[in-house]
């Protein structure tokens, strides 16, 4: 499994043609906390860019945006009772949705852990 | 019970470690603890007596009969008008003190406005009275309609919208209204980081897909970006002007152009327009159209105190599509309402419909035209220069202490944009807000805009006098200098209200929105 960052500051993981998204522990920290979760219902059709899904903070609502393009499998489930494992675990159990891959080569275009502990260290 | 009221810090609980008597009634003087209303309710209690009935009821109610009581709190009618007048006094007003919510210019109310509202031609009118029997109302909207032209060097104005975001609604509706004419479907609107957080909600509601535009580091658009950007797919751009971040957008005639040139329309926000009514025409830039709040700009009451009322300036592009009705002035001199009917008899057969019942705001319409006629011209370029220096003198009073991320680019507008880059490891914007509330003063705006890290948005608009504006930038600092040394009774601000510190996260995660189960 891979993970890549993009530079609104959400990751995705990749097994295969299959990828879990979320925001990174960054983001998380500058939105504070995180009161509701938006996300995209199975079957949803995504391009890159997109406003997938959407976080409501005590500080504002922010879009989540589609890393790569593909069909959305599920949204976590998990978040509507428990929109807080956003703020506590962000990279794991706060995931936003699992979606399918269309075109491999988009994940080019985002970065490595290494890349993106580097751009967060310059904001 | 299972109330709101239930929990969190009461009076009686006094200060932690202070010796503070308790009060049987719960009662801190003046400092009141009110319940709910359903808490101080008797069963049996009630503000009239009735006579039992003596006849059975109408059988045409039928199944609409009530098979048990309403549920309404029994109380008599003292114990209402307490009740209501005691949560009065926990308010906090613009009638008790200064109000620096940047971004709502929250500025005094002459009470000559509501003197002129009170006029019995003028409040005792209904929409549906024949038009001859209320001429000097629908020739107070002409006079104001011409006024609103004037100020913005725009040849049209729909007076019908009821509030700044129901206004921007009736300019993207033009917009639409005008591409269609033309033939052309253009799905996508530009809104710019710097602009208000109505305008991408207002696109997409008017069925257009937003993108957003970066701001430069001066927070203004950043205009290379947006031409980039611009095609034919693009209906028109919104910008805020003087944009969120209190600034100026120098290069708005440089954009509409650009815009115009790819066939787009340019909207602006004129919610800002405080800031330059008298010094600049937004028609001179290039805007097809912008929304004014007179609840804002021309001093009528809002933010509970009445409602809003959003007139639209058009340009000559736009002004066949706007919405009906609207008063106009025959060539003999009588006031006429133009509605559907008509419309075409008086050379508007394009509008894009109706926005409203009727003809928009009587009440705002009035008291706006007041404030206008009783500063003139002249008066007005002054309100806009008191309003541009106040924010500024707070700018440069705090920015030692404060960090003011665009404050070496220049002077603001009409107000003061600081971030919370500075404070100790912990604290933050919120609890300079909180602490705000203890100095008896209503906070400033938080976290917007988005822009800038822990936003603090202060609007001193121009009636505060210099003195009052020195308490404000007295208390300011004091706040801002506990929150750099890290002092911790700043994190549990404010001390001093009959609620402390409640807590917001679980308020929008868990909302209790009845007073029981």
């Amino acid at each position: 499994m891979t993970r890549y960052f993009t530079k609104d500051h959400e990751w995705i993981s990749v097994d295969g043609d299959v990828a879990t998204v979320g925001i990174t522990d960054f983001a998380q920290n500058a939105l504070g906390d995180i009161t509701f979760v938006e996300v995209p219902e199975a079957g949803k059709a995504v391009s890159k860019g997109d406003t997938a899904a959407v976080v409501d903070s005590v500080k504002a609502a922010s879009d989540v945006y589609a890393p790569v393009s593909g069909e959305v499998i599920e949204g976590n489930a998990a978040l509507e009772e428990a929109p807080e494992l956003v703020n506590t675990s962000p990279e794991s159990e706060g995931w936003l949705w699992r979606m399918s891959v269309s075109d491999a080569g988009e994940l080019a275009d985002l970065m490595d852990e290494a890349a993106y502990a580097a751009y967060i260290a310059e904001l | 019970m299972n109330a709101p009221n239930a929990s969190g810090w009461r009076p009686e609980m006094g200060e932690a470690g202070a010796i503070l008597p308790a009060t049987v009634s719960g009662d801190h003087g003046l400092n009141l603890e009110e319940k709910l209303i359903f808490e101080l309710a008797a069963p049996g209690t009630y503000g009239v007596d009735f006579d039992d009935a003596d006849v059975a009821p109408a059988p045409a109610l039928g199944k609409f009969l009530r098979k048990a009581a309403p549920a309404l709190p029994g109380l008599t009618e003292p114990e209402v008008v307490r009740h209501y007048t005691r949560l009065s006094r926990q308010n906090y007003a613009i009638d008790l003190g200064p109000f620096p919510l940047g971004s709502c210019t929250m500025k005094h109310n002459p009470r000559l406005n509501e003197k002129v509202a009170r006029m019995a031609g003028f409040a005792d009118v209904h929409p549906l009275q024949p038009t001859q029997t209320v001429q000097g109302a629908l020739k107070v909207i002409t006079q104001l309609a011409d006024w609103l032209m004037a100020l913005t060097g725009m040849p049209a104005v729909a007076m019908t919208p009821k509030a700044g975001a129901h206004g921007e609604l009736c300019g993207l509706l033009c917009i639409r209204a005008a591409l269609t004419a033309r033939g052309e479907e253009r799905p996508v609107v530009l809104v710019p980081e710097s602009a208000h957080g109505t305008n991408p909600a207002t696109a997409a509601f008017a069925g257009f897909r937003v993108e957003n535009i970066p701001a430069t580091e001066d927070g203004r658009v950043d205009v290379a970006a947006l031409t980039a950007r611009l095609g034919p797919d693009i209906a028109g751009v919104m910008i805020t002007n003087p944009n969120t971040c209190g600034l100026f957008e120098r290069d708005l005639k440089v954009i509409s152009d650009a815009v115009h040139g790819v066939g787009g329309y340019v909207y602006c926000d004129g919610a800002n327009f405080n800031a330059i009514v008298g010094k600049v025409r937004p028609g001179d830039l290039g805007i097809d159209a912008m929304h004014i709040n007179l609840h804002k700009t021309f001093s009528t009451p809002h933010g509970g105190g009445g409602p809003g009322s959003g007139p639209v300036v058009l340009s000559e592009a736009l002004a066949p599509f706007a919405p009906l009705p609207f008063a106009t002035l025959d060539a003999d001199g009588v006031a006429h309402l133009v509605e559907e009917g008509d419309a075409h008899d008086h050379g508007h057969p394009n509008s894009f419909g109706r926005m409203t019942a009727f003809h928009g705001q009587m009440g705002m319409f009035t008291r706006a035209l007041t404030y206008i006629l009783s500063h003139g011209a002249d008066g007005l370029r002054q309100v806009s220069e008191d309003a541009v220096l106040n924010a500024n003198y707070i700018l440069r009073e705090l920015e030692d202490v404060l960090d003011a991320p665009f404050a070496a680019y220049g002077p603001c507008m009409h107000e003061a944009l600081f971030s919370d880059n500075g404070m100790a490891e912990g604290f933050s914007t919120l609890d300079l807000a909180k602490g705000l509330i203890d100095e008896g003063f209503h906070p400033m705006t938080v976290y917007f805009p988005l822009v800038v890290h822990g936003a603090m948005l202060v609007e001193p608009t121009e009636t505060e006098s210099k003195a009052g504006t020195d308490r404000l930038i007295a208390s300011m600092r004091s706040l801002a200098e506990r929150g750099r040394a890290g002092d911790v009774t700043l994190k549990s601000a404010p001390h001093y209200t009959p609620r402390r510190r409640v807590d917001e996260t679980l308020a929008a995660r868990k909302p209790k929105l009845v007073w029981k189960d």
